[in-house]
């Protein structure tokens, strides 16, 4: 296991070009092309804002101002998260070919689509920074200096059970099928289109296990709350805990390895 | 030095049940056994116990049939699979010309997926720019290389595939039976390919079905035969040993069919046996043919043969109760070598005496082809009598049809074309020759050349 992952640098070159390739290919035909990369996090935002500032406003809306910007905290991230998990979910079978043909290591798949949905969500991120201008945001640079680590976080997080998912998916299928209602309850089952201090004690317990509600408050706190950012001792808890998940998701599919060449 | 070392490999798949694979997710997360349900319900040994070892710089064939464990041998040489026990070991860079192109992007561009290939491979981006243009040259593809793949033909996927392959350089090549990728043209720059890698001392394994590309490049072969080496040296003599055991189970087959053709064509015919015998006129279409082709009833049957189909029928007042088809050495078979004698045996018993009878003989082409037809009343034979068990037999002298699989009649009736006993299609056998002839005659020629035209016999 530790041979295989201290090989894992060394595929820098081709982690890179597949992550372009992603890019280029998803928009390849389309008219608007890269500018979907900025529209749909906005899109997506306009529906949320509508249906929860305007359709069915929670209670303490009036306690949220510019509830469009904290939403737009949470959603950003979430699309990512959510987006790589699913596509990862399936990526070792629609990229059987190269598994059971070309002498590949299967691990790059799982990374290449984590990080070609990181590169979508930097792509959104100028239209938050738009959003946290025009929303006159309290931003402080003290604070600032949290969000790459946030993200970073994140993104261990998210190739450790996309390590974890892609290779159960060989052995299971259902997972796919599954997992899209798993994400959708997450994602209600995280503070993004609530604040999280709003919700009842005991399910905030709750909330508390749920490792992307600690994201995403991160992410409000240092983007959208003023004051300093609180949450820290959480985040580097988090961050402590997804690189230990990522130990173990590498060494899970370590051991599935074989198996792909067959089963996909 | 050894290139290639496998030793002792044996490789199972595991098969996992159908049914069991739908239900895992939900047992697994009940009963917590993840493990164990990852446990196989069968397994299938692909190979077993396979050992060779290839020399740097030498070309190395591996032959089988199909599912003897070729491509699976070449999978565990190249690292995509583990063996299950055994050991493999390969000095060098491989390249594996096992799918070619896989892991293009049917979206991008040609010149995207090369550089995507080429690293996928094992290159770095500058050394697949700098084998670029060679690569397109090599593939055919200039004015195509900046479209999307997705607009290829399967020739063009295929040949860049192979074109951005072989500029690996590697040192050890794999190739599964790619050859067939492209035009006459495409496959002897590949050949020439493979003749340039041989010369600069590069280790080539080939699994193939084309038996003369092996006795023609390999400097070894290896034969696999449900996971198992048969045969391993020389490549002739590994192909010839290979291609008498091919032989050999193709007459098997061939006799198995041929009893269960008879078997069947015995069981339907019983029923109608009375309506024909009343009629005068056989219900199968071939034979409607012979009422009004009075004589040489068995000419007039073969023209509608395209639509004839295998069976069995007549009156059998005189019966063939047994066929065989003897070669030169009088063995009874199934496969002849072109241009050698062949006998067809006939034993026939007239269950009463008769001097109103017709032997005749029809061979058709596996496309129904009528190749030959004759009869005893063609040939002027004037019937007797003929009474109880007797033989007759034509004798062939010399088999002269190019390769292939025949189909043979043979039939006694009377002059008038009522049928006592009439077997369509019934046996078969095939014609292997050592050249590769088309057409279905194969007269017996030689060629000769003035002094200026100057040839040389391979």
């Amino acid at each position: 296991m530790l041979n295989n992952l201290r090989q894992l640098p060394r595929y820098r070159g081709l982690i890179q070009s597949l992550v372009a390739r992603e890019l280029k290919a998803r928009y390849r035909g389309s008219v608007l092309g890269f500018f979907w990369s900025f529209f749909n996090p906005l899109l997506l935002l306009l529906v949320y804002t509508f249906v929860f500032a305007y359709v069915m406003p929670p209670a303490q809306l009036s306690e949220i101002p510019n509830f469009a910007l904290f939403l737009f905290c949470g959603l950003l991230p979430w699309t990512w998260f959510q987006a790589s998990l699913i596509e990862s979910s399936n990526i070792l079978i629609s990229g059987g070919n190269l598994i059971k043909k070309v002498m590949f290591p299967a691990e790059i798949l799982p990374i290449v689509t984590v990080l070609a949905n990181l590169v979508h969500f930097l792509f959104g991120l100028p239209i938050l920074i738009a959003f946290l201008i025009y929303f006159d945001a309290p931003l402080q640079l003290s604070e600032l200096v949290w969000f790459p680590v946030v993200v970073l976080v994140q993104l261990v997080l998210s190739v450790s059970l996309a390590l974890i998912l892609s290779a159960l998916t060989v052995h299971f299928r259902d997972i796919k099928d599954i997992l899209a209602n798993v994400m959708t309850l997450w994602f209600f089952a995280t503070p993004i289109v609530y604040y999280w201090k709003f919700a009842p004690v005991q399910i905030r317990r709750f909330l508390d296990l749920n490792p992307f509600t600690h994201l995403a408050i991160s992410y409000q706190e240092i983007l959208y709350f003023p004051g300093s950012f609180g949450h820290w001792k959480w985040l580097l808890a988090l961050g402590a805990g997804s690189v230990a998940l990522f130990l173990f998701a590498y060494f899970l599919f370590d051991r599935l390895r074989d198996s792909f060449a067959e089963e996909v | 030095m050894n290139a290639i070392e496998v030793t002792h490999v044996t490789k199972i798949y595991r098969r996992y049940a159908r049914r069991k694979q739908f239900a895992t997710l939900k047992s697994a997360l009940l009963t917590g056994s993840l493990i164990q349900d990852l446990q196989p319900d069968e397994t299938f040994p692909a190979l077993q116990g396979v050992s060779f070892t290839v020399a740097a710089g030498k070309t190395y064939g591996i032959i089988g049939r199909n599912g003897s464990g070729k491509s699976t041998a070449l999978k565990l040489v190249a690292g995509i699979t583990k063996p299950t026990s055994g050991t493999v070991n390969v000095r060098g860079r491989i390249s594996a010309l096992i799918e070619l192109g896989a892991g293009f992007h049917p979206e991008i561009s040609g010149r995207e997926n090369v550089f995507i290939n080429g690293i996928m491979l094992g290159l770095t981006k500058r050394e697949v720019a700098q084998r670029f243009d060679e690569i397109v040259e090599f593939a055919e593809m200039e004015n195509f290389i900046d479209a999307p793949v997705k607009t290829y033909s399967s020739g063009m996927y295929m040949r860049l595939g192979f074109a951005v392959a072989i500029h690996v350089d590697p040192d050890v090549l794999l190739v599964d039976e790619v050859l067939a990728v492209g035009d006459e043209g495409f496959t002897h720059k590949c050949l020439d390919k493979f003749g340039e890698f041989k010369r600069r001392g590069k280790t080539i394994l080939l699994v193939t079905h084309a038996l003369s590309l092996v006795e023609r490049f390999c400097d070894e072969a290896l034969w696999l035969d449900r996971g198992k080496v048969r045969g391993a040296g020389d490549p002739k003599r590994v192909v010839g040993a290979y291609l008498i055991d091919v032989e050999r189970s193709e007459e098997r087959e061939l006799a198995l069919a041929e009893a269960r053709a008879q078997a069947s064509s015995q069981g339907s015919e019983a029923g109608s046996h009375g309506l024909e015998v009343s009629g005068g006129i056989p219900t199968s279409g071939g034979a409607g043919d012979t009422e009004p082709a009075a004589e040489g009833g068995e000419a007039a049957a073969v023209q509608d043969m395209t639509q004839a189909v295998e069976g069995r029928w007549g009156s059998r007042e005189i019966e063939i109760v047994g066929v065989t088809l003897r070669g030169a050495d009088g063995e009874a078979a199934h496969i002849f070598q072109s241009g050698e004698p062949l006998s067809i045996h006939l034993a026939v018993r007239a269950h009463q005496p008769h001097d109103d009878f017709v032997f005749g003989v029809g061979l058709y082409s596996a496309d129904g082809v009528t190749c030959y037809g004759t009869n005893t009343q063609l040939e002027d034979f004037k019937s007797d009598r003929i009474s109880g068990d007797g033989e007759v037999v034509l004798q062939i002298e010399s088999l002269d049809l190019v390769e292939g699989t025949y189909k043979l009649d043979v039939a006694v009736h009377k002059r008038d074309g009522y049928p006592f006993d009439y077997h369509r299609l019934l046996y078969t056998f095939r014609v292997k020759t050592r050249t590769r002839e088309v057409g279905i005659y194969r007269p017996r020629h030689t060629w000769s050349f003035s002094p200026g035209v100057r040839l040389t016999k391979i």
